[in-house]
């Protein structure tokens, strides 16, 4: 077994893989738990098939991918939470946008065909092919998010969990709801890099999910989605590298198998105390 | 003894539409204030306006004799909750500390005192077993009671609670209107009390506010719930029966209140 583990460290892009899946899935976790707890998951998952509009355009203008992933779903996440504290909850408005982003997504790459052989890295993750560089930028990149969520997570929740209560007491809806998801934002353009625009799911959203299942306290249910999250992470890269599946599609397995593990959680401990 | 709350010729639109139309009356502190009306007479609208969240288009709105100062700690705040919460998988600890200085930007963090606050609230209310259990399993009478101890948090020394008898059993209607009570008895918190019912109130009430068809009557209940004057703040004929010491409002031989009441259920959560 030990050496089973030990061998993949002998690959320098095995390492990248772990350091760069690492960062982001605690990120993902953490900023994920926000999501769930909002109940704007679909936004989330939205803002992501925007980034691939933008990831796909920057091709096209010579740019890496990241950061026209970047840009349009921090444009798109300041729009969405501006345009209403209520917008975002919107299903049918944000399926037609994440259609039509999709849609771009499909014409850049039409206009920049080598592009195209990114296209699939894009849409599902290509963790093993992350360099030192793009390790760094992740680094950056997170302590920028955790820093931003940090400072407005007092609102955050209180605003999350009773806006009516929380504009009275002079908190603003839109602000709170604008700075937060431009936090998702960046959180999905790191996300996409290890697990594509059409997984971000698996990171963002079934360990909070899964966590919020298992644990009803605020600071603890976020400890636990983030510690879920790197667990997938990390357990997906070590099955992929031994049965030569897909990275992406291990960790969109354990992710699925997590929640509905955690979902069964709650009702035996409902049956034990009553 | 100065108001409160003191409305001057104030009028409020909400969408082109008058909720309040030149209405003048005051509430002195230490006052509890039953606030009747049908609905959409504007008792949420009320209430807003006194959180400062809604500018009057004409008069003045002063409240501890200033203009409504949005996020004044002297308030507390029971909200009709309009949201429907989703799966919310978070304690009911977590739920009301968030409320706690929930304005400030920052991690959230509590002292020590602030926790000591809020369990002794928490008792009062008789919710402290809510505190460890999820939202998402607690019935709509428990989250109410939830959130009315929250709106004690804070030695407020305004209570603007917008009906917070909903969802509540008998008993806890009871519970609920004692806790009310001892809060403005003894703290001489001045409490507005909007509900569907004015009987259970009778007993507690000072006076009360009737509004309807954008006016407002203050009084007591002898003055202000007879025939002449719901009628005029109804639109319709009303008739006030008194029995047994129960009053009921009717309109054309049905109880107004309670077909209200049954009408609510299907809108509350718009």
């Amino acid at each position: 077994m030990a050496t089973i583990i030990t061998d993949m460290f002998d690959y320098e892009f095995m390492n990248n893989a772990f350091a760069a899946a690492g960062i982001v899935a605690l990120v993902s976790g953490i900023v994920g738990y926000f999501l769930v707890l909002r109940g704007q998951t679909f936004a989330g998952h939205a803002l992501s098939h925007i980034g691939f509009a933008g990831a796909t355009g920057a091709g096209l203008i010579g740019l890496a991918p990241l950061w026209g992933l970047l840009g349009f779903t921090l444009a798109a996440g300041i729009v969405m939470g501006a345009l209403s504290e209520r917008i975002s909850n919107r299903d049918v408005a944000i399926g037609v946008v994440l259609a039509l982003a999709l849609g771009f997504g499909l014409l850049f790459l039409h206009y920049h065909t080598s592009i195209a052989t990114q296209a699939t890295a894009l849409l599902f993750g290509n963790v093993l092919a992350v360099d030192r560089n793009m390790i760094v930028t992740l680094a950056a990149l997170s302590i920028v998010t955790l820093l931003a969520l940090a400072a407005i997570m007092r609102p955050l929740v209180f605003s999350s969990l009773q806006p009516e209560l929380a504009e009275a007491k002079g908190v603003s809806l839109r602000l709170v709801s604008t700075a937060f998801f431009a936090v998702v934002a960046l959180a999905v353009s790191e996300c996409a890099q290890i697990v594509g625009v059409l997984l971000v799911f698996t990171l963002m959203v079934g360990p909070p999910a899964a966590a919020q299942r298992v644990t009803t306290r605020l600071w603890s249910g976020l400890a636990l989605a983030a510690v879920i999250a790197l667990a997938e992470a990390w357990l997906g890269i070590v099955i992929a590298f031994h049965t030569d599946w897909p990275v992406s599609f291990c960790i969109a397995v354990l992710s699925a198998f997590g929640y509905f593990a955690c979902l069964s959680i709650p009702q035996h401990a409902r049956a034990h105390t009553h | 003894m100065t108001a409160v709350i003191e409305l001057d010729h104030t009028t409020i639109r909400i969408g082109g539409r008058s909720i309040l139309a030149d209405a003048s009356f005051a509430i002195r502190a230490g006052e509890f204030i039953g606030v009747l009306g049908p609905n959409g007479a504007g008792k949420t609208t009320l209430m807003r306006a006194i959180l400062g969240l809604l500018p009057p288009s004409k008069g003045r709105v002063l409240v501890f004799g200033r203009a409504p100062q949005r996020g004044d700690p002297a308030i507390g705040y029971l909200p009709q909750v309009r949201t429907v919460l989703p799966d919310l998988r978070v304690r009911g600890l977590d739920f009301i500390s968030a409320s706690l200085h929930g304005e400030c930007w920052g991690l959230p963090h509590l002292s020590s005192i602030d926790r000591t606050m809020i369990e002794v609230t928490l008792e009062a209310v008789g919710a402290q077993e809510l505190a460890y259990r999820p939202l998402a399993e607690m019935s709509g009478g428990e989250r109410q009671r939830l959130l009315l101890a929250q709106a004690l948090l804070g030695n407020p020394k305004l209570l603007l609670l917008d009906e917070p008898l909903i969802s509540l059993d008998a008993r806890h209607q009871e519970v609920a209107i004692d806790v009310v009570r001892k809060a403005c008895r003894e703290r001489g918190i001045t409490v507005l009390f909007s509900a569907h019912e004015l009987n259970q109130l009778i007993g507690t009430l000072d006076r009360v506010l009737y509004l309807g068809n954008g006016q407002a009557a203050l009084g007591t209940v002898e003055e202000v719930v007879t025939a002449p004057v719901l009628s005029r703040l109804y639109g319709t004929e009303i008739h006030v029966l008194r029995a047994d010491g129960h009053i009921f409002v009717m309109s054309r031989g049905r109880d107004v209140e309670h077909t209200d009441h049954l009408h609510d259920h299907g809108h509350h959560h718009h």
